[in-house]
C-alpha cells in the first residue's frame, strides 16, 4: 500500500461527499434547464438569473434579508466578542464550566423550541408580532454562541504578557484592548461576523416564527413560492444563496480566525 | 554611588507582601534599590522573585506592604502610570506591529510629534544594534534580536527603572553571554537603574552592582558579588552563589587566629579564628578553589590515619582522588576523605595533576573557611532581610 492512501477509506470518503452534495449539485444543474417545469434536463440557459433580478417580491425579500442580516452581525459580533474575551479569562472552575455550557446551549437547542421561546418572549412582554428589528434580535441570539466561540478560541491562546506590556508602555485598560487585544483577536472577530452573516442570511425556521407582514425574509420567500411549485427561478435563487454562504465560510475559515491563534514563542 | 546612599532610593519595599490563595510568594520583603546601580533578584524558581519584579512594575497588586518610587508611593498606581518599564521574559512584543510601531508604541501612548517619534525610535534601535530591522515583523526576528527589540521599547520611554525578567532565559549560551556585556553596555549608557531577575547566578554576579538572593518569598542576603562570593550568611546562599564545600561538624578549639573542627565524620580539619564556642555545632564552607591539594608521601598506600597534621600547614583532611574532570581552565577534582567525606577541589595550577586514586592531603588557609550561620527558618529570615535594608 502505498503511504498516504487508503483506499477503502478514500472511497468511503468520496461517498460522504457525494451523499452532502448531490442535491446541491441538482439544485444548481437545474438552475440552467431550459425548462419551466423542474423534472426533466431540457437544455442550457441562463435566462432564470436575469428573470430574478426583475422580481420586485424577490429583491423587497432580499432586502430585508440584508436589513436583517446587517443588524444581527454587528449586535452579534460585539456581544459575542466581548462574552468571548470574558470567558476566556474565566478558564476552569465551576463558574466557567456553566459559563461554557451556556454559550453551547443555543447552538444544540431545536430551532423549533427557540423560534418558540423567542416568539412568546417578544409577544408577552413587548406585545411584538413580527418586525425586521424582532427577526435581527432573534439571529442576534443563536448567532452569539458561534462567534463567542471562535473569538474564545483564540483569545485563549493570546499571551496575556502582551497586554501587560501595553500596560507597562503607558496604555489605560481600554487603549490596552483598543491597541492590541482587539487587532489581535481581529481574524476572529472577522469569521465570527461572516460566520453570523451565513446563520442570519439562511435561517427558516426561527425567522418563521418572527416574521410579520412587510418582514418576509428571502428563505422565507422561497418557502412561500415552493408551495406552488418548484421553479428554475427557485433553484437560480437558491444557487446564489449557496454560493454567497460557501464563499462567506470559506473566508472566514481562510483567514484562520476559526483555527485557534498562532501560539506565542515561549522559551 | 556614596553620593547615592544618603539620597532617596530609587526603589523601596516596605514590608511587601503578596499572597496567592494559599502560597505565599512575597514575605514581608524589604529592599532599597539605589538610583543608578544594577540590581538583580536571584533565587531559585517559586522563590518570589518575578512576583516582587512584577509589584514594583504595577502588574500584580501586593497584598500587603508598600512600593516607593523615589520617595512617592506608587502602591496603587496602575502600571501605566508608573515610571518604570518591563522587559518581559518571553519579550511579549506584538505580533501585529512591526519592530518599528513595537518600539513607538509607548511614545504613541504619550501623544508625541511624529519627528519626535521617529528620532527616539531611531536612537533607541541604533542602541540596541538593530538599526534597519524597522519594518521587520517579530515573528520573523531570531531570539537575540527580539530580545533586543524588548529592551528597545521599554527603553524609549526613558523610564527612571527598567524591571528585566530573566531577560535572557530563553537564549542559547552563546548568545546570552554576548547580550550579557551588551546589557552592561546600554546600563551605563543610559544610566538608568536596571533591577533585573534571573535565576542564573553566575550572570547575576558579571553582571550585578548588588544582588539580593530570595527564597521562599524572602531575602536571605543583600550584598555586592563579592560579599556574596565570599562571605555568604548561611548554607542556602553558599550553595546557590558558585560551587562550594560545606562541612558539617563541632568545635573543637578555638585560638587567637584559627580553631580546629571535628567533622561528623570524626576527622579534623581547621576553622577560622572566628567560630564559635568550643562544644558548639557549626557549618563550615570552603569554596573548591581555596583548597590546595598535596601528594603524600608514600602515595600508593591508602589514607588511613584520622586527624591532621598540627604543623605549619592548615592541612586537616587526608583523602583518596575519587574523581577528575578537566575545565579548561583548571582540573576539578573530587576527594573521598579518609572518614568518607566528599570534597570538591578546583586547581588551576597545571603542575598539579593527580590520577584517581591518588593519596592526597587537603590544606586551606584558616580564614578561609567560612563559618555560616545556623540555616534559618524563613522567619529568621525576614528579620535579618529587614536589618539589611536599614544598613543599605
Amino acid at each position: 500500500m502505498r503511504k498516504g492512501r487508503n483506499i477503502p477509506l478514500t472511497v468511503y470518503a468520496l461517498g460522504v461527499y457525494l451523499f452532502l452534495f448531490t442535491p446541491i449539485v441538482v439544485l444548481v444543474l437545474f438552475s440552467f434547464n431550459d425548462s419551466p417545469r423542474n423534472f426533466m434536463w431540457r437544455g442550457f440557459t441562463l435566462e432564470w438569473y436575469p428573470v430574478l433580478f426583475k422580481d420586485a417580491r424577490v429583491l423587497g425579500a432580499l432586502w430585508i434579508s440584508i436589513q436583517v442580516a446587517a443588524i444581527a452581525v454587528a449586535g452579534s459580533t460585539v456581544l459575542g466578542t466581548l462574552l468571548g474575551l470574558g470567558l476566556a479569562r474565566l478558564r476552569g472552575g465551576f463558574g466557567g464550566g456553566i459559563a461554557d455550557t451556556l454559550i453551547l446551549l443555543p447552538m444544540v437547542t431545536p430551532e423549533v423550541v427557540m423560534g418558540i421561546s423567542l416568539l412568546l418572549f417578544f409577544a408577552l412582554l413587548f406585545d411584538a408580532h413580527g418586525s425586521i428589528l424582532q427577526i435581527a434580535i432573534s439571529h442576534i441570539a443563536f448567532s452569539i454562541s458561534y462567534v463567542t466561540i471562535v473569538v474564545r478560541a483564540r483569545a485563549v491562546s493570546l499571551d496575556p504578557r502582551i497586554v501587560e506590556a501595553a500596560r507597562d508602555l503607558g496604555s489605560s485598560p481600554l487603549s490596552a484592548f483598543w491597541h492590541v487585544t482587539l487587532p489581535l483577536l481581529m481574524p476572529a472577530v472577522g469569521a465570527g461576523a461572516m460566520i453570523a452573516f451565513a446563520l442570519s442570511f439562511d435561517d427558516l425556521i426561527i425567522t418563521s416564527f418572527q416574521a410579520g407582514p412587510g418582514s418576509s425574509t428571502l428563505p422565507l420567500y422561497i418557502y412561500s413560492r415552493i408551495r406552488f411549485g418548484v421553479t428554475p427561478e427557485i433553484n437560480a435563487i437558491s444557487t446564489i444563496i449557496v454560493s454567497v454562504t460557501a464563499v462567506i465560510i470559506l473566508v472566514a475559515w481562510r483567514i484562520g480566525a476559526v483555527k485557534p491563534a498562532k501560539p506565542q514563542p515561549t522559551i | 554611588m556614596e553620593a547615592a546612599t544618603n539620597a532617596v532610593p530609587e526603589i523601596r519595599l516596605r514590608d511587601l507582601t503578596k499572597q496567592f490563595r494559599e502560597v505565599l510568594a512575597v514575605d514581608h520583603v524589604n529592599l532599597e534599590i539605589r538610583t543608578g546601580e544594577f540590581f538583580s533578584l536571584l533565587g531559585p524558581s517559586g522563590c518570589g522573585k518575578t512576583t516582587t519584579l512584577r509589584m514594583m512594575g504595577g502588574l500584580e497588586a501586593p497584598t500587603s506592604g508598600t512600593v516607593e518610587i523615589r520617595g512617592n508611593d506608587v502602591t496603587r498606581q496602575p502600571p501605566e502610570r508608573r515610571p518604570v518599564n518591563t522587559v518581559f521574559q518571553n519579550y511579549a512584543l506584538f505580533p501585529h506591529l512591526n519592530v518599528f510601531e513595537n518600539v513607538a508604541f509607548g511614545l504613541r501612548r504619550r501623544h508625541e510629534t511624529k519627528d519626535e517619534i521617529r528620532r527616539r525610535v531611531g536612537d533607541a534601535l541604533a542602541l540596541v544594534r538593530l538599526t534597519g530591522l524597522d519594518t521587520r515583523s517579530p515573528d520573523r526576528l531570531s531570539g537575540g534580536q527580539q530580545q533586543r527589540v524588548a529592551l528597545a521599547r521599554a527603553l524609549v520611554c526613558q523610564p527612571m527603572v527598567l524591571l528585566l525578567d530573566e531577560p535572557l532565559g530563553a537564549l542559547d549560551l552563546k548568545l546570552r553571554k554576548q547580550l550579557q556585556v551588551e546589557l552592561k553596555r546600554i546600563q551605563r549608557e543610559v544610566g538608568i537603574t536596571f533591577v533585573y531577575v534571573t535565576h542564573d547566578q553566575e550572570e547575576a554576579l558579571t553582571l550585578s552592582d548588588r544582588i539580593a538572593v530570595m527564597r521562599a518569598g524572602q531575602v536571605e542576603q543583600l550584598g555586592s558579588p563579592e560579599e556574596l562570593y565570599d562571605r555568604p550568611r548561611n548554607r542556602f546562599v553558599a550553595g546557590f552563589i558558585g560551587t562550594t564545600n560545606i562541612l558539617d561538624g563541632e568545635v573543637v578549639s578555638v585560638s587567637q587566629d584559627r580553631s580546629v573542627v571535628r567533622l561528623g565524620t570524626g576527622e579534623l580539619c581547621p576553622g577560622p579564628g572566628r567560630a564559635p564556642a568550643a562544644g558548639q555545632p557549626v557549618e563550615l564552607a570552603i569554596r573548591p578553589e581555596a583548597i590546595e591539594l598535596r601528594a603524600m608521601p608514600g602515595g600508593a598506600e591508602r589514607a588511613s590515619s584520622l586527624g591532621g597534621s598540627p604543623d605549619g600547614g592548615a592541612s586537616a583532611l587526608r583523602g583518596n582522588i575519587e574523581q577528575s574532570a578537566y575545565l579548561g581552565t583548571g582540573i576539578s577534582y573530587i576527594v573521598r576523605t579518609v572518614g568518607g567525606q566528599l570534597v570538591t577541589v578546583l586547581c588551576t595550577r597545571p603542575a598539579d595533576r593527580f590520577d584517581t586514586g591518588d593519596l592526597v592531603e587537603l590544606a586551606w588557609e584558616p580564614a578561609s573557611a567560612l563559618v555560616l550561620a545556623p540555616t534559618d527558618e524563613p522567619g529568621q529570615a525576614a528579620a535579618q532581610s529587614k536589618t539589611d535594608a536599614q544598613e543599605a
